[in-house]
């Protein structure tokens, strides 16, 4: 069915179908509406489900797990500092091995108290064994809400999934929305260790020196072992519904010289910048990078590299930039730009293609760069 | 297949610190002609040594001393058991 949504609306929409048993969540701007749509749609009728409204975002993920370990399907939602409020429960989450989904609407850590579009977030949760995908359109808000279930419940994955957009640019942007039939795209939820009350037990209780690696090294083999879950996902996907996805979305990459890397919106509005570029005779590209975790290798070799982080790592540099220096042996033009949803345009994006600097860092709008 | 294990989950069979009983340096000994039982020593006993009869199982009371203090009778002595 074809419709207009806002980013939040089509995360509804794909949950609602999905049918989680318990929800769970407390609102915050501007993930609100993911809430109140969840919410509504219990209380009309039109979807079965336990909605607990709960009284803080660390209770939001303590729920969820209560819940997941029983081997109900579950779904939350949070952003900015309401996730870093549930940041013990975040890291419990995956370690439990519970395959809760949960949007997160990207936005700045104040302060200044800012509630506008910023990564970096949820990249303060990269390293708890969640994996993490960024969306760029309404339409991918919701195919990729869909696909992240399937892939979080795989039974080489029962990892977490967390599902970013950008705030207020996605969160409150309208945009059209088809939505599919999901028929049995998505397979009923089997997790292999559910709490049995027949035969009681303690669950992840103290675990020793002897064992406790064990249990990280489960965690990143399941890590590695999604990637080709989502690859197998993402082509299902495409085969039933006719969209497809990567963990790189790329764009006239082919013959580029030059490429432009970012994330959520910025990636999508780095499409413009390409074309504008093209027109002028550079060949230009754009890889957005949709799976922050697993990290995406990226074929960079023999081209120019310009990143845009929309986050920073204080005293490291831009974590997108760094990633790639390390993972692709990129020397990135690192540009740190639309922090507390700074307006980046098409323009801006190509202006700092024609201004590259292999190598070196640019804060955009600041005037005092070195 | 050999079944993975995902998460740590433990049905133990016994305290994960083991019998503390074998840690007691001295001993609750009931006064049973002054004590009221109340159930103040069994409530507050923190490894629920004390049963509904007042009577302590050995092979787990550590020797806190927590009854004896609690106790408003002071109906519990601590005796240093002997080596
Ligand atoms: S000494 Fe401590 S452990 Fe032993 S019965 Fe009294 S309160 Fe319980
Ligand atoms: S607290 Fe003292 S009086 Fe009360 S039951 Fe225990 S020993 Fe008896």
């Amino acid at each position: 069915m074809l419709t207009i949504a806002t980013g939040n609306k089509a995360v509804a929409a794909a949950v609602r179908q999905v049918r989680p048993s318990v929800i769970a969540a407390y609102p915050i701007t501007p993930q609100t509406e993911i809430v109140e749509q969840m919410a509504e749609y219990v209380t009309r009728g039109e979807l079965d489900s336990q909605f607990i409204p709960v009284e803080s975002e660390h209770s939001a993920m303590a729920a969820c797990i209560g819940a997941s370990i029983t081997g109900a399907r579950t779904f939350t939602a949070t952003s900015s500092h309401g996730l870093l409020y549930m940041h013990e429960m975040v890291n419990w989450a995956a370690g439990a091995r519970l395959p809760i989904v949960m949007a997160n609407v990207n936005r700045a850590v104040g302060p200044g108290w800012n509630v506008w579009a910023e990564h970096t977030d949820a990249f303060q949760e990269r390293d708890t064994g969640w994996l993490q995908v960024y969306v760029s359109t309404v339409q991918e808000a919701y195919d990729t809400t869909l696909m992240a279930f399937r892939i979080a419940e795989n039974e080489s994955v029962l990892l977490p999934v967390m599902v970013n957009l950008d705030g207020f640019l996605l969160s409150h942007s309208m945009q059209s929305l088809e939505t599919v039939e999901i028929s049995d795209f998505i397979p009923p939820l089997r997790l292999p260790h559910a709490i049995d009350p027949e035969n009681p037990a303690g669950y992840g209780t103290l675990t020793g020196p002897d064992a406790y690696f064990k249990f990280r090294w489960d965690m990143e083999r399941s890590m590695r072992d999604s990637a080709g879950v989502i690859r197998e996902t993402e082509d299902e996907f495409a085969r039933r519904f006719h969209r497809k996805y990567g963990f790189v979305d790329e764009y006239r990459c082919e013959d580029a010289d030059v490429v432009v890397v970012a994330m959520g919106t910025l990636g999508k509005e780095a499409e413009v910048a390409a074309d504008l570029l093209r027109a002028e005779g550079v060949k230009a590209g754009v890889m957005r990078i949709r799976w922050l975790r697993p990290f995406p290798r990226l074929d960079l070799a023999g081209r120019d590299v310009v990143v845009i982080d929309r986050d920073y790592s204080f005293g490291f540099g831009g974590v997108i930039a760094k990633s790639l220096a390390a993972t692709a042996r990129a020397e990135p033009f690192s540009v740190i730009a639309g922090l507390g949803g700074q307006e980046v345009t098409y323009d801006d994006i190509a202006e700092f293609v024609r201004t590259r600097s292999p190598g070196t860092e640019y804060w955009f709008g600041v005037n005092d760069n070195v | 297949m050999t079944t993975r294990m995902r998460l740590a989950i433990s049905r133990p069979t016994k305290g994960s610190s083991g019998k503390t009983g074998s840690w007691r340096v001295f001993r609750p000994v009931v006064d049973k002609e002054k004590c009221n039982a109340c159930g103040i020593c069994a409530m507050l006993c923190p490894e629920a040594a004390i049963d509904e009869e007042l009577e302590v199982d050995l092979e787990y009371c550590k020797g806190c001393g927590i009854c004896a203090h609690e106790c408003p009778k002071s109906a519990i002595s601590m005796k240093r058991e002997e080596k």
